[in-house]
């Protein structure tokens, strides 16, 4: 009796929230915030920096959305999951979306009851090595030590990989990426295996840099992109729509600096995308100056790119725009 | 023969103390010997390393590991200090969490001292704790709201501490007083409780919090994740305080239970009054042993992502910019709970002491 | 009984709403995850969860046992030193339980293993303390010897010899109740148990052939392996555990009263043997049942192995959980399994204090 009590005044204190009761974005609007489960830590994704803040492209995602019911990108709070946590948390409503550069899978969208809104971020698994090992290519990585991260795809994909080209490998396996980075780069593993974009932040971040090379093999696809709940297409309207704005401004060259002055221009694609014409926030039912206010308060996929992941390294590649030799390819918004 | 020498009441000269400690017999000078040589070995490495040739200031770890040279790498600590105490509290407002940390300091010493040992020191936890829940959650007084998602670092550390044992305490002793309780239902359903929580490790608690919990409420209703983790906590910090209550309510006369009775009080005036104040006496050092092992325990929320004091820590070395400094990141966390943990053990020593100098009667007396 | 009711059925309308499969039907699929130790028991990928899990228990076993031993060890000789008459020793014992047993295990754990697997070289400068011996940081490497069929008949030997040693104590203790006559058998008890193998190992001719670990392209193969993981897995247990063993033992002499000591030292009983006849089994009466719970919390506390990367029950569990989208079941396996082992532990424990106690009364 006492732990019921405790649990309901505990309940009653922090805070529960009904949120199957009714559409996702009008209980989101109710609270006043969107609930956002991201990494606990992956510096360029979501990281927090020395004072706090949560910084990073999924955390971008997650103001975008913010931007966009709210015309406030403020108004977020982050969950950080751990890989284990991330679907219990979306699956009973505990986060209202998961930035959490998660692989879209057939599994994923389906049994576990997510739907994927789109692609933030192209990635696939390579190998890293130590230079002075002299490999060039995966397939001579028979016997080898390698250093990998539990309980995702990257782990089945290795095991894969190795036994269809008729390989053996040793496993370390590591939960905490900073633990498992620190094996690899004493030595403990020959191999380090995870997203390529997180092989090139980590070499870019480590000192001596050309002491490591990427092998070219790519042996997965892993589209990371944030998810929602099954049965709202609403609420998975406006989330897939903030991604698309964001790639689409890009492509027309609205920048967060320069979205003010373009507002004056006549171009209509430009005056339909800040909501001066047409109605695309009431068909979503959001404000219409929904593009506008993302734009404005995070700026577009490009900019959140630089700001996030080309300091550590990464390049843009497949992360381009097709107009430019990527194949990020935004529907039109009309 | 050595003790004889010890109890020579005539004060030693240096090299006759030094001899009977130390060089008694070949053995023993040995171990001296070999001693002194592991000190000399380890010592005077550790401590330039640790402060003659460490960096206390560089922007990165990079830059600090090549002005170091040999040295440690404390200007890591020095730039995600405010991180690691405050967690992702917003930064504008992070003398609010400070503020907290004194207020529990102040808690502490105050109800380590056993002259406020009245039933004052209950309103002070709550007026304290109160303090604290306004201070941190705000949204009162003008102070901004910031929601428990946000909490981190020490703050959360001792918050996960001292709420555990707040709840737990009294959870235990309704167990305790279960586990000896003359219905066989009762007894059962706290024996099993007790041995049930007390078998498996706390992880699988935690796990169990932060991804089976979800499962058993009601479809929409969700309970936060800090709060879920502090019930995990508090359940399995009750099993094991328990247990020590049972030892102190076993180890009370049975005397004093049937004087007790025959003065006619109901079964829980007798308990409140008369057999609890003696147990509770009795099991404090015991208690507070707990309390010290609770204390380092929620360490473990760690695995499931909730970022107290160490996982602050963590997620500091994370950032590319700063990895690579675990040796210094984890002697500091080490030196952050050992102050703590320390001050609680040596305390409970010298109450082991004291209440074992005077007589039992003169404990039950302050009461 | 109404909350139990009330959250069995949430969780059965849950799980039916979100499609989450339940039952233990998963077991049997192929687990397709490497694990990198398997306490010498074959695994690969294409096996099931089942023997995945199974070999979690195995390395959860062993770290357990292995971590029992050592502790003990280190902790009785701590908690002597704290005892000693030399002030420095003593002084540094004290110093080493303060510091060790006021910081969280896991903090020393994520330690250990930076200082293990960051200070080490790599296999190729590996360091060779002994010859066939190689410490770098993929773990430690040291030769086997070759397997041979008179291995087998020398664990024959050595239980045989077991035996015997047994039958001996029996009867020197009989004789000395009898007629007083002491008999050296624990001497002799030893000579019998590791004569009788090393008979057997001469007699066959000593095939002294070792496997030696060579570098062969990426790391050493052939010989045995310590790995990092469990070494700093085994090193934090140990010296964790170690401390408050210590406690626990300079508790149990000191809880013998003074009188004894003196009294065995009056009836001329030189101090080893007053140390073995009087003062050690009072003192198991105080130490055994704390030391009860220390080997319980070894068990329990080898569950953090999952931060450091060693592929015990709970981090194997944990993979699978989060593959197979079962929390439940993962949860409810990794329960049950450390329910049996707390149970088994305090089982023994409690025929060994019965036993020590029985000793006690009759000595």
């Amino acid at each position: 009796m006492k732990r019921v009590l405790g649990l309901t005044i505990g309940v009653a204190l922090f805070g529960a929230g009904a949120v199957h009761a009714q559409g996702t974005l009008e209980a989101v609007q109710k609270k006043g915030f969107v609930q956002c489960g991201v990494n606990v830590g992956l510096a360029g994704f979501s990281q927090p920096d020395s004072r706090g803040a949560w910084k990073g492209l999924d955390v971008d995602m997650c103001r975008a959305i913010a931007a966009a019911v709210f015309g406030d990108a403020t108004k977020v709070r982050y969950t950080p999951t751990t890989a284990v946590q991330r679907f219990p948390a979306l699956q009973s409503g505990e986060v209202d979306v998961l930035a959490r550069n998660t692989t879209w899978t057939v599994t994923r969208d389906s049994s576990l009851g997510f739907n994927f809104v789109g692609v933030n971020y192209y990635d696939g698994q390579g190998f890293m090595v130590p230079k002075k090992l002299n490999i060039k290519s995966a397939k001579q990585l028979n016997g080898a030590t390698v250093c990998v991260q539990p309980g995702t795809t990257t782990e089945l994909n290795l095991s894969d990989y190795f036994r269809a080209n008729r390989m053996t490998f040793k496993p370390v396996v590591i939960g905490k990426l900073e633990e498992v980075l620190n094996a690899y780069y004493a030595g403990r593993c020959d191999v380090f295996t995870t997203d390529v974009s997180g092989l090139v932040s980590t070499r870019g971040s480590r000192p001596n840099p050309a002491d490591h090379v990427i092998l070219p093999e790519v042996i997965s696809k892993e589209p990371l992109g944030p998810a929602v709940r099954h049965g709202d297409d609403r609420w998975f309207d406006i989330v897939k729509w903030s991604l698309y704005a964001m790639i689409e401004a890009e492509e027309m060259g609205l920048t967060s600096k320069n979205i003010d002055q373009q507002a004056a221009s006549k171009d209509p694609a430009v005056q339909r995308f800040i909501g001066a014409t047409g109605d695309f926030g009431k068909m979503l039912g959001v404000d219409n100056k929904w593009s506008f206010n993302i734009i404005k308060q995070v700026g577009n996929y490009g900019e959140s790119f630089e700001a996030n992941l080309t300091p550590l390294g990464f390049e843009r590649g497949i992360n381009q725009l097709w107009t430019k030799g990527g194949i990020l390819y935004a529907p039109p918004l009309r | 023969m050595s003790a004889v020498l010890r109890r020579t009441p005539a004060l030693p000269g240096p090299l006759e103390w030094a001899r009977v400690n130390l060089f008694s017999s070949v053995p023993n000078a040995l171990l001296t010997l070999l001693s002194l040589y592991l000190l000399w070995k380890y010592v005077p490495p550790f401590v330039s390393w640790a402060l003659l040739d460490a960096v206390w200031q560089a922007p990165s770890s990079k830059a600090c590991r090549e002005a170091a040279g040999a040295g440690a790498c404390w200007a890591f600590i020095g730039e995600k200090h405010r991180f690691i105490l405050f967690g992702t509290y917003p930064f504008e407002e992070h003398w609010r969490p400070g503020v907290s940390i004194l207020l529990f300091l102040a808690l502490y010493a105050v109800s380590a001292m056993r002259r406020f040992w009245t039933p004052w020191l209950v309103l002070a936890w709550l007026a304290g704790l109160t303090l604290i829940g306004m201070l941190m959650w705000g949204g009162v007084f003008g102070l901004r709201y910031v929601e428990n998602e946000r909490w981190g670092g020490l703050v959360l550390t001792l918050l996960l501490a001292t709420f555990g044992i707040a709840f737990a305490f009294p959870l235990s002793i309704v167990l305790a007083l279960g586990r000896r309780s003359e219905m066989p239902v009762v007894r059962a359903v706290c024996v099993i409780y007790i041995e049930l929580i007390r078998g498996v490790p706390l992880i699988s608690m935690l796990f169990m919090a932060s991804v089976m919990m979800p499962l058993f409420l009601p479809s929409g209703v969700t309970v936060d994740k800090l709060l879920r983790a502090q019930t995990a906590l508090i359940l399995f910090a009750a099993a094991y305080l328990a247990e020590v209550v049972r030892g102190g309510l076993q180890a009370i006369p049975r005397g004093q239970y049937e004087a007790a009775e025959a003065l006619g009080l109901s079964f829980a005036k007798r308990t409140a009054l008369v057999i609890l104040p003696q147990a509770l006496k009795i099991s404090i050092p015991p208690l507070v042993n707990t309390f010290i092992g609770l204390f380092k325990d929620t360490s473990l929320v760690v695995i499931i992502g909730l970022f107290d004091l160490l996982l602050a820590l963590k997620t500091a070395l994370n950032e590319p910019a700063w990895s690579g400094i675990g040796v210094e990141a984890y002697l500091f966390a080490s030196l952050v709970y050992f102050v703590f943990c320390y001050a609680m053990s040596q305390y409970s020593q010298r109450l082991e002491r004291d209440l074992a100098r005077g007589p039992t009667a003169r404990a039950l007396k302050d009461t | 009984m109404f909350v139990g009711w009330y959250f069995v059925s949430n969780t059965l309308r849950n799980l039916d709403e979100r499609k989450i499969a339940t039952g233990f039907a998963f077991l049997t699929r192929e687990a397709g995850f490497e694990i990198g130790e398997t306490s010498a028991l074959a695994y690969s990928a294409a096996d099931t969860y089942l023997r995945a899990l199974g070999i979690g228990i195995a390395n959860t076993f062993r770290i357990a046992v292995i971590g029992v031993v050592l502790a003990t060890l280190l902790g009785t000789l701590l908690g002597l030193a704290r005892l000693s008459h030399n002030w420095l020793v003593a002084r540094l014992a004290a110093l080493y339980v303060e510091v060790i047993r006021n910081v969280p295990l896991l903090v020393q754990l994520f330690f250990w293993y930076t200082i293990i697997s960051e200070n080490l070289p790599g296999p190729r400068d590996a360091l060779s303390p002994l010859p066939g011996v190689f410490l770098s940081n993929r773990g430690i490497k040291f030769p086997l010897p070759q397997d041979h069929p008179v291995h087998l008949w020398m664990v024959a030997a050595l239980l045989a010899g077991a035996v015997l040693a047994w039958l001996l104590a029996r009867w020197a203790a009989r004789r000395q109740a009898a007629t007083g006559q002491q008999f050296p058998s624990f001497w002799a008890g030893l000579g019998v148990v590791l004569g009788l193998p090393l008979l057997v190992f001469l007699g066959a001719g000593a095939p002294h052939e070792l496997e030696q670990p060579v570098l062969s392209g990426f790391n050493f193969t052939g010989g045995a392996t310590l790995t990092p993981e469990f070494a700093a897995l085994l090193f934090g247990l140990v010296i964790y555990t170690a401390a408050f063993i210590a406690e626990i033992v300079r508790a149990g002499v000191l809880a013998v009263d003074r009188g004894q000591s003196e009294a065995a030292h009056a009836l001329g009983l030189p101090r080893r043997r007053a140390m073995r006849l009087v003062i050690l089994p009072q003192a198991l009466r105080v130490i055994v049942p704390p030391m009860t719970s220390q080997y319980l919390n070894i068990t329990k506390n080898s569950s953090l192995a999952v931060a450091i990367g060693y592929p015990d029950l709970v981090s194997i569990a944990n993979t699978t959980l989060n593959q197979t989208g079962q929390a439940i079941e993962g949860i409810l396996i990794i329960m049950l399994v450390y329910l049996t082992l707390s149970l088994s532990i305090s089982a023994f424990m409690n025929w060994y204090n019965r036993r020590v106690a029985l000793t006690g009364a009759r000595a």
